[in-house]
């Protein structure tokens, strides 16, 4: 499988990817490669740098060691709002909303790079600043529609529970029109109701040709959605593959004592 | 045309103007409000500012000095109409915060409040020394705005307090006009975005830095703005327009009225205005009871006066 | 030479009383994440309160000894009413509540006292000592060895008491401090109580030389928060060290450049130090967590 991914159409690729905090290797020369449309998930035991290997890949830390590069371009090290351009997009594992706003503020803040343009426009209230704004709106009712908090467009973001909060990161992360979604742990904290909306949510985004690179834990979804899987321990890839490969590794069934893996192998 | 929030603010702070004068007591109440108008648009930017983009600055007042002493320099040095000194002041603010800014800014929390502070301390200590130029802390005098003169010509025939105060109060407003349309405009999400989670604003797009910076830029301008109008209506300005006490009245102002609304902040701005006016008895008292209500209500109003009043009135009325 | 030297005796002095301001904010950020803008006020209040004393016919020491103590009782009331009701409030709100703290010490100050400028007599005598060709004060080094002399009993309490490893341990982390049983509400009182002492302890120390006046704490806090600041927040070593820097640049600027921006040469300092390395001197680099 692995041998076979083709180069040519690889929308994110990380080569030899490291960081050291204090001394301390966190990750450490990791690469993977994710196609258009594809869903790679990236798990491992806690504290193996799944996260920390987001926020490089997002451009949140500068990495240490390799390099990124998003659709042949290298992007290593470029800041958030730069990749945000070049389109790519994430959430956050622990909430990242802004919470003195709307959950339709919320949603439109996704699309600040269609809508933004001069400020000077804004403070006269010019015509065109009102019109990106109205186009701005509309995209996120539409948006808040499909994430189903259509009614909840007018409520303070920061009353909403927190099932629906995640789906209103990923409307948010969604609204840049990325052609990657980095999702950070979307299910975690959510019960099986909400849990199951999201992977719908998720394998819905993946079918109109948006890659989704994803941190979860909760194995089941990983290994039901999942196209292909990354194995960090110890900051370090242990193991790529299919579900079934990977759930069938035995250096991944020992990095996770045996039984998360298993459970996991029997869905996929 | 539909209610909005927007049009609300704009058409009580009308009222407010144009009502008020029917019950003051003496015409001394013309120059209160007048002052009460320009320490408002002070605080419009800190709202911009702070309300919004989350940034403190404890050293706005330097801008307002800039403004005032451009006012009185410039048409002395140059020949510039007033006016035009207005707008000169504002340029130089402006650019003056958009090169400080871009460093500065990269500063969080107490650290960009003391460098904000140092920055508005180097500008009062300018003008405090550099006496050849502003005559030092003795204050200088700023010439006729002219205008009345020309509102005379036009039959329109209004006392000095008067013409400030009705003066005053249309900048005033024309200043929230500009802030409450920023506020629901994509620059104004982006800063509140920024103001809610940094790392979240970057990850959709948020250039931080530039966005940070206009807002610093802005908010700059307004204070230079209310410095110039509180030179040419005194006709006469000290360094103490640029003190540090008058960088933290500004940020109290806006914190105790309410800092995330323009209404709010401005509402905070007359209060803190009125209080030494009306106990002017209590003299003496005057900063014990400044520091007393700033520390009451940062306790036990902490979105500031008029949005916890207002969460009160919705709660009854439920 | 002997000018140069004269110039460093005198930025010795003020630096060590901004160092001891300096150490009195390491101590509140440490225990609290507060920067305390009231500070300066405690500086004040020692020098104050121990003329108020004197004039009144109380023995210096004594004197000295009541407004180090009424100065930390202060302190703490400061942190029980003000503080610890605004725990988790956001920074804005907390640089308002200590600068409104400090305006209101101001007020009372004024109120209690007068607006007159005080001074006691020097504890040593005022016949300068010469130093190769330039003379000094005994009075700076009274405030030199107290700046001294609470460096190294701050060392010795936070490294070899167990009442100051529990202060250490609260403020590494407050909820784990907790676990192991640290009272973290009676550490953040004690912090309180310990940095206005001190506070009041440089104001005794330094109003022969400096005198004193309702207003003058608003100027210590800065510089001292300066220093603090150009040490590297939150270590007692740079704080000390900061301070003295700030003291020495202040008087070689003085002394060379312009006695008008003397005040100003502490801010350039302090704004080339947050743009070319803002965790100061001894700091280290916090990295955010998302």
């Amino acid at each position: 499988m692995t041998a076979s991914r083709d180069t040519q159409t690889t929308l994110l690729s990380v080569e030899g990817l490291g960081i050291s905090f204090g001394g301390l290797k966190a990750v450490n020369d990791v690469s993977f490669a994710v196609k258009p449309g594809e869903i790679v998930s990236v798990i491992g035991p806690n504290g193996a740098g799944k996260t920390t290997l987001f926020n490089m890949i997002s451009g949140v830390y500068q990495p240490g060691a390799g390099r990124i590069s998003l659709s042949g371009e290298e992007v290593t090290g470029m800041e958030p709002h730069l990749l945000a351009r070049r389109g790519m997009s994430r959430t956050f594992q622990n909430l990242q909303i802004f919470q003195s706003m709307s959950v339709l503020e919320n949603a439109i803040s996704g699309f600040h790079l269609q809508e933004r343009g001069s400020v000077l426009a804004d403070l006269l209230s010019l015509p065109g600043s009102r019109r990106r704004a109205k186009a701005a709106e509309e995209g996120a009712r539409k948006l808040l529609a499909r994430v189903r908090l259509a009614e909840a467009a007018d409520r303070e973001a920061g009353n909403l529970s927190y099932g629906s909060l995640k789906r209103l990161e990923i409307a948010r992360a969604m609204a840049s029109q990325p052609k990657i979604l980095l999702l950070d742990e979307p299910a975690a904290g959510c019960n099986a109701v909400e849990t199951e909306e999201i992977d719908h949510l998720i394998a819905e985004i993946a079918a109109s040709g948006v890659a989704i690179l994803l941190v979860e834990h909760d194995m089941k979804m990983v290994m039901r959605i999942s196209n292909h899987i990354v194995v960090l321990d110890h900051g370090e890839k242990i193991a790529e593959g299919d579900p079934a490969t990977v759930s069938r590794d035995p250096a991944v069934i020992a990095a996770y004592l045996g039984a998360e893996a298993q459970t996991g192998g029997d869905h996929a | 045309m539909k209610m909005t929030p927007k049009l609300a603010t704009l058409l009580i702070l009308a009222a407010l103007v144009l009502l008020a004068p029917f019950l003051f007591p003496s015409n001394f109440y013309y120059r209160v409000g007048a002052l009460i108008f320009v320490n408002s648009i002070a605080v419009t930017g800190i709202v911009i500012l702070t309300g919004y983009a989350g940034q403190i600055s404890l050293g706005h007042a330097g801008f307002a000095g800039i403004g005032a002493y451009a006012c009185a320099l410039a048409p002395a040095h140059f020949g510039i109409h007033p006016a035009l000194a207005v707008v000169l002041g504002a340029a130089i603010s402006a650019l003056l915060a958009w090169l400080v800014g871009r460093p500065i800014l990269r500063l969080k929390g107490y650290y960009l409040g003391v460098a904000t502070l140092g920055l508005g301390i180097l500008i009062s200590m300018m003008l405090n020394n550099e006496r050849q130029l502003t005559r030092g802390p003795d204050g200088i005098e700023v010439p006729e705005l002219g205008l009345r003169a020309l509102l005379k010509g036009w039959g329109l025939d209004l006392t000095n307090g008067q013409f400030w105060y009705y003066f005053c109060g249309l900048c005033m407003i024309l200043g929230a006009w500009l802030a409450l349309n920023l506020h629901n405009s994509p620059s104004g999400r982006a800063l509140r975005a920024l103001h809610g989670s940094e790392v979240a604003a970057r990850t959709v797009g948020v250039d931080v830095a530039r966005m940070k910076l206009q807002a610093f830029v802005i908010s700059a301008v307004y204070a230079s703005v209310s410095g110039s109008l509180l030179a040419l209506q005194n006709k006469f300005i000290t360094p103490d327009v640029a003190g540090f006490m008058h960088s933290i009245e500004m940020v109290t102002m806006a914190v105790l009225g309410g800092v995330g609304s323009v209404l709010g902040a401005i509402f905070g701005a007359a209060i803190l205005t009125l209080l030494p006016q009306v106990l002017t008895v209590f003299a003496e008292y005057e900063q014990l009871v400044l520091g007393l209500v700033m520390m009451l209500v940062m306790i036990f109003l902490r979105e500031g006066l008029l949005p916890s009043i207002l969460r009160k009135l919705r709660r009854k009325g439920e | 030479m002997s000018e140069l030297l004269q110039f460093l005796f005198s930025g010795v002095t003020v630096g060590a009383v901004y160092a001891l301001v300096a150490l009195g904010f390491t101590i509140i950020y440490n225990a609290s994440d507060v920067v305390n803008f009231a500070q300066g006020e405690f500086v004040m209040l020692g020098g104050m309160i121990t003329w108020f004393a004197h004039q009144a016919g109380i023995p210096l020491p004594i004197a000295a000894f009541l407004a180090i103590s009424i100065t930390a009782a202060i302190g703490v009331a400061m942190n029980k009413l003000a503080i610890e009701p605004a725990r988790g409030a956001p920074i804005v709100s907390l640089i308002i509540i200590t600068i409104g703290a400090s305006i209101f010490l101001q007020g009372a100050a004024q109120l209690v006292f007068d607006k007159q400028i005080h001074d006691f007599p020097a504890f040593s005598g005022n016949t300068p000592i010469r130093v190769g060709g330039a003379t000094i004060l005994p009075q700076s080094l009274w405030v030199i060895g107290g700046a001294l002399a609470v460096f190294v009993g701050l060392w010795i309490f936070f490294t070899r008491t167990l009442l100051g490893r529990a202060v250490l341990a609260t403020s590494n982390n407050r909820l784990a401090a907790q676990l192991v049983g640290i009272n973290t509400n009676f550490v953040m009182t004690l912090s309180f109580a310990l940095s206005a002492g001190i506070g009041a302890l440089a104001g005794v120390l330094a109003t022969p030389i400096t005198l004193t006046a309702y207003n003058v704490g608003i100027a210590f806090a800065l510089k001292g928060f300066a220093g603090a600041m150009l040490g590297g927040m939150g270590n007692p070593k740079g704080a000390l060290v900061g301070g003295f820097l700030i003291g020495l640049i202040e008087a070689l600027t003085a002394g060379y450049l312009s006695s008008q921006y003397k005040d100003a040469a502490a801010f350039v300092v302090i704004l080339l130090v947050l743009f070319v390395r803002p965790q100061g001197l001894f700091g280290r680099k916090s990295t955010d967590r998302v």
